[in-house]
Formats: structure tokens, sequence, C-alpha cells
């Protein structure tokens, strides 16, 4: 089952890398990784999208929080939470697609940051099924390039990660 | 005043009260052998090779109680060190490791001896730092220090740049120190630890299953009184023994690969087990799927929660020191009328009883060459089971394991976790640096002694009497006895050619050696060997080249498809 893990680290060089090595050690899988830092700038926060069933879960919660730097760790699909994620991309838009393209966007809900009389560059936030289905929806040919950020998350209500 | 990060290293050391650093100096840390050298507090140990530095503050930190530290310089020194460093790791051994490294402003600029220190050690470390600043010197220290000695043990190091070292500010050295980020729950659950006490006393086939976590915590006191109070049988693994009495009825040998049949045995019968620091390793239970029986409750305590259901689901786990949570248990089954039904521990004992009649440990008594295993029973006499006895990777490992009973914590001293041969020799000398009265025995064998075989200079240089027990069978062993097993006797490379003559090897260096050819000369090479109190002996025991240690679980195999020696 899909895990998004929210890790709060020490804001320290090398915290990334006890992680991110962590996962290639012991053969974890990282779907995405993100990391920046918090209201309290000695520390950081990441979220981990994993995949694995609960005992590998539950193992890789339990390494993490083996791990000096590492502050606090929750898993929020254990929860109601919110996932978020930004994507970039950039698709030829000319001629009869250009229309097409800029309602495929608004049917999206994103915003179209940078024009060319060739192509538009969009910009989508949503849950990661949100962004896959919009590039599901348009021609995968005109798709010139793609930037994700990896999914963010939080929980709902009156759950909080904090020291 | 203002005192140098050289300065400060070394007081830093002092006030840990540390009386031995084992090292090899190099330019990163002229700075701070320079301040060694202008004290007399701290004495430094120069061995030959980085390796051998580590596994000797290894050996000396697992034969004591006390932190091991060793001091190595940039590049070189610390891959050199990296070994020693895995070694301690595996089997969580505390220790600092302080290594030199290129100035700030050169980091990163590939400089001379320069290697990415932290980078390189980070999966075999408890922790690391770099240092970067010398106000954060003492307090990295003392991080250092803590981290490694809490918690589960571990080797934690400091990498200090050349220029950090040349750098002055105010010493302070922090009397306590805490860090938001590690808080190892120490004190077991007071409901789990009660729960197992109520398992323990319905049990009907009871087995307590302990590891190297109970020496590491000095649990050993707490542990015997507990296995005696409830009559249970009790297995120590390759890294607990010693941790309860060898001698002792109630202990029914060594568990796993190479362990007794009756301990097997009853470790996939119970339906009790009290698991005490251990890891449910591979080498221990084999294949968890085979291990796994739908009947048997598990207990499981442990310092570290990922050690806890990580290959066996457990059904009490306990999150906390050994030591502390035997105790617990034993005031409530003190305090408590109830007692595990004697009809059922009877029963269970008198089938255990039935195992130990297969005698899995026997071997040819007559042979006319040496047998391996009587040369371990005959250095167990000799030294009335009281000695220090370290040993390398291989064979004569595992034959030391079964055949040297081992009564008291901290006298097996080997590599169990990462399996390091070279490791013997140099952790010797740290358990006679910290004895420096014991008997302290190496037990090797041909290959695994050449690793590390430059050390002998060192026991020359501090006077260590290290006797060395040598089983020369001419092979790597245990290499060769899987070819024999599993890849049809082709003894791919597992032939040790061009042997020197360990005998004239060891007067080169300045020490004694002897050379045992006959079954008959065995006792009285021993002998001697032992009553040559200040020299450091070789003994080169020339050794059946065919014998197998028995009884063998193949890799991947359940504890109970053990091959035993009369089914060959």
């Amino acid at each position: 089952m899909r895990h998004i893990l929210s890790i709060l680290v020490e804001n320290e060089s090398g915290a990334l890398s006890r992680v991110s090595g962590l996962f290639s050690a012991r053969g974890y899988n990282i779907e995405s990784l993100t990391v920046a830092p918090t209201e309290d700038p000695t520390m950081s926060r990441m979220t981990i999208v994993t995949e694995g069933s609960d005992d590998v879960i539950e193992q890789i919660t339990k390494q993490l929080n083996k791990l000096v730097e590492v502050v606090k760790v929750v898993d929020l699909t254990e929860g109601n939470h919110i996932e978020r994620e930004l994507m970039l991309v950039k698709v030829r838009a000319a001629g009869k697609e250009r229309d097409e393209m800029k309602r495929l966007a608004d049917i999206f809900r994103g915003r179209i940051l940078d024009v060319t009389d060739k192509s538009y560059t969009i910009e989508l936030t949503g849950p990661g099924e949100k962004l896959d289905a919009f590039l599901g929806a348009i021609e995968p040919g005109v798709i010139l390039e793609t930037v994700r950020t990896g999914a963010s998350g939080i929980g709902r209500g009156e759950r909080i990660l904090r020291v | 005043m203002q005192l140098t990060g050289a300065e400060i290293t070394i007081r830093c050391l002092q006030e840990e009260g540390v009386e031995y650093v084992f090292g090899y100096p190099g330019g990163a840390v002229l700075n701070i052998y320079d301040e060694l050298f202008k004290q007399d507090k701290v004495k430094h140990v120069l061995v030959r090779h980085e390796q051998g530095a580590v596994h000797a503050a290894d050996g000396y930190s697992r034969s004591s109680q006390k932190i091991g530290v060793a001091l190595v310089t940039s590049g070189p020194g610390v891959t050199n060190a990296v070994t020693g460093i895995a070694t301690a790791y595996m089997d969580s051994i505390p220790m600092v490791v302080i290594t030199g490294q290129v100035p700030t402003h050169a980091i990163g600029q590939d400089a001379f001896q320069e290697c990415d220190t932290v980078g390189i050690t980070r999966p075999c470390v408890k922790h690391n730092f770099l240092v970067k600043d010398v106000k954060e010197l003492a307090s990295t220290m003392k991080k250092a220090f803590y981290l490694a000695t809490t918690g589960r043990p571990g080797p934690v190091l400091v990498d200090i740049p050349k220029d950090v070292t040349q750098a002055a500010t105010e010493f302070v050295y922090p009397k306590t120190i805490s860090l938001r980020s590690y808080n190892p729950v120490t004190k077991g659950h007071a409901g789990q630890i009660k729960k197992a006490v109520q398992l323990l006393l319905e049990a009907k086939r009871p087995m307590i299953y302990t590891g190297g976590g109970v020496i590491l915590n000095n649990a050993s006191s707490q542990l015997t009184r507990l296995v005696r109070l409830l009559g249970f049988p009790c297995t120590n693994t390759l890294m607990g023994l010693g941790s309860f009495p060898g001698t002792d009825p109630q202990f029914t040998g060594m568990p796993g690969m190479h362990g007794t049949y009756e301990t097997n045995m009853a470790m996939q019968d119970c339906d009790v087990m009290l698991a005490v620091g251990a890891r449910f390793d591979d080498r221990v239970i084999g294949d968890p799927k085979h291990f796994y029986r739908a009947d048997r409750r598990i207990i499981h305590i442990d310092i570290d929660p990922s050690s806890i259901s990580k290959r066996v689901k457990v059904d009490v786990p306990i999150v906390g020191y050994v030591a502390d949570v035997l105790e617990e248990m034993l005031k409530l089954i003190e305090s408590s009328p109830q007692r595990p039904d004697p009809a059922a521990l009877k029963a269970w004992w008198s089938q255990i009883k039935e195992w130990q009649r297969k005698d899995c440990l026997k071997y040819d008594r007559a042979s006319k060459l040496i047998k391996p295993q009587f040369v371990i029973e005959k250095l167990y006499e000799i030294t009335k089971g009281d000695a220090f006895i370290t040993s390398d990777v291989g064979q004569h490992q595992m034959w030391a394991a079964q055949y040297y009973k081992f009564d008291k914590p901290r006298r097996w001293i080997n590599s169990g976790g990462l399996g390091t041969m070279g490791f013997g020799l140099p952790a010797a000398m740290g358990v006679q640096m910290v004895n420096p009265d014991a008997t302290v025995a190496c037990v090797t064998g041909e290959a695994s002694i050449q690793m590390c075989i430059q050390e002998l200079s060192t026991c020359k240089q501090y006077h260590l009497p290290i006797k060395i027990v040598n089983l020369n069978n001419r092979y790597m062993g245990m290499v060769r006895q899987w070819q024999e097993f599993f890849y049809g006797n082709r003894y791919a490379e597992s032939y040790m050619d061009a042997l020197p003559d360990f005998v004239k090897l060891s007067e080169a260096y300045g020490h004694v050696g002897l050379k045992i050819e006959k079954p008959g000369d065995v006792e009285g090479a021993l002998k001697e060997a032992f009553a040559q109190k200040e020299r450091l002996v070789f003994l080169d025991f020339i050794t059946d080249q065919s014998e197998n240690v028995f009884p063998m679980i193949p890799g991947g195999k359940g504890l109970t498809e053990m091959i035993l020696a009369e089914e060959l």
C-alpha cells in the first residue's frame, strides 16, 4: 500500500543523505521525497511517499526514528490528510490545439504561466492522481517537458506534527 | 583560557576518562598527536594498520564495559578503518572514532588524502559528525560519547579538519547533554512485563534465548537468576556466550547454523520463547517461514524497537534496557505464588535430554591427526575455562564457540555480525591492554591470521603476551566445507598455498613459535605456551584438513533441518 510519511529532521547538512541512504541501504522504495525548512529554521520537514506492506512500513518508521537527526515521524495515511503536488508542464500549443489546451487547463484549474506562439507552460496543483489525469487527458505527443515536486502532505483538522 | 582544537580533543578524552587510544598518525592528525605527546593521562597504542586500531579499541570495549577509542588520519587512514567500524557497528560496540580531515577550505577540492569520511562511514556508524568550527568541538565530542554508550550502543565517528585542530577557543566541556531528536526508550512497559511474566509462568515448553544485548547491558546476573528461578532451559547466541554459565546444566548450548541439536530442536518446539537482547538473525533461526509456529508465543526484550518484529513477529514486545526489564520480571515472579507447572517442565526437560543423547558435538577422538575440536577442549582445560578468548572468522570460530565453555560474560570476543577475518589478533591486543594480568588467547586459522598478521609487531612493542592458537588446516576451512557440501568438492581458491613458516615468522617478530603436528603433543605445547607468562607464543597446530563443523543447517533452511556428523 502507498504511504505518505511526514518527517521532522534537524536542519543539518547530511540529514537528507541519512534518510535517503537508509531507504537505499535497506531496499525500501521512494516514490517521491520533498524537503524544505519549517517555520522553525532549525528543523526541516520531509514528505516521503513510499510503497510497502504493513510490516515494511513499520520497519521503515522504526528505522527512521533510529536516525539521530530524525525528530519525529508520522504516517499521514493512518488518518485523514491532505496531499498536494505541484506540476509545471510545457506543452505544444499551436493552431487548433491552442484553444483545446487552454480549455483543458481551465477544466483542471491549471494556470498558464508562460506563453509563446507555439507553447504554453501550465501550472497544476493537486493530489498526484489529478496531475496524472491531466497528463492522461492530453496527447502524449504535445508534452514537451514536465516537472513535478512530489507530494507534500498535512493532517486534516486538529492533527498536527511538531515537537 | 583559549585552547586549540587539538588540545580540546585530548582534554575531552581526559574528561571522559579514556585510558587508551588506539591509532596511527598522519598529516591531518599531526596537531592532535602533538598534544597527545605533551601529556601522559591518555596513553596511545600504535598499531600497524588502521583496521587493527579499530579492532583493538573494539576488543578493549567488549572485554571491559568501557568505551573504545580509535584515532586515525584522513583519507586512507579512514578507509582502512572502515572494516573495523563496520565490525563494531554490526555487534553494537560502544566506540568513538576520531578521524583527521583535510582543512575546511580544502574539503571538496580532491585534496591530498581527502575522502568523504562522513559519507563513506554513514551506513556503518550509529552517528557521525564533521566538526567545521572549533567552537563546536567540545560539545560534539560530548555528544559522540553520549550517543555511543546509550540506547543501543554503537560506533560514533568525529571527523576533525586540520584547521579546526589549529584554531583556538575557550574550552568548556558540557557535564550533560541532551538531544531533542534522540531519546531511546530505556524503561520497559510495566503492562507488557506483567503479560510476559504471566506467559512464562504458564509455559509448558519454555525456552530462554539470549544474545549480545545481555552482555552489552551487563544483564548477566539478572539473566542467571531468572533462568535458575524458573528452571527453564537457556541458550546463548554466538554473541551472547558467557551471559549464562556455559557449564550450567540448564545451558543447552549455542543455537543456530552450528548450534547444538537439542537447542535447535527446543527453539523450534517450545511453546513460549523469551528472547532477550537477541535479534532472530538468519544464522540463528534460519528461514523465518520454517521457524514460524502458530502455537508458539514469543516475548522479545530489546533496547532497539527496530529489532522487534523485524524477521519474526512477536507477541509481547518489550522495549528497554534488558537488565532493568529482567530485574522487573524477577521482582514480579519472586512476589508471585505461582510457579511453572512442574510436571510439564519435567516432561519438557526429559524431551531435551532425549535430544541431548544425540551427542551432536562428538568427534573422532582416536584420530591420528590433530582434531581442531580436541585443541579447543585442551585449551579449555589448561586455561581452566577462565581465559579471554578472541577469534577470527570461520571453522575455528565455531569450534571455539562450541567447545570452550564460557562461564562469564565478556570472555568470548568475536565478530559475530560482520564476520570479519583479521579481527582476532588486534582484538586480543585491546583485551590484553585492559586486562593486563589475564590470560588472553586468540583462536584463529592460517587464513584469518594473515589478514592482520602485521599486528604481531604491535604485540612486541607493548609486550602483550597473547597466545595465538592457530588451527592450521591449509584451507579457508569454512569455504572448503561449503564447497564440499554444496559445490561438488570443487575447492575454488580455498586452498592456502605458499603458507609462511609461522614459527619463523613469529620469531622474526620477536615472539616464540611452536609447531605441533601430533595429537599427543597438543597438551604439552599448550602447557608450555601458557607457562610463558611474559611472551607471545604462536602455536601452529597442523590439524585434520577434512574436519567439518557439525551440526550444520544449510543456508536458508529451517532450524530442525540440521546435518549431523553421523549422517555423513
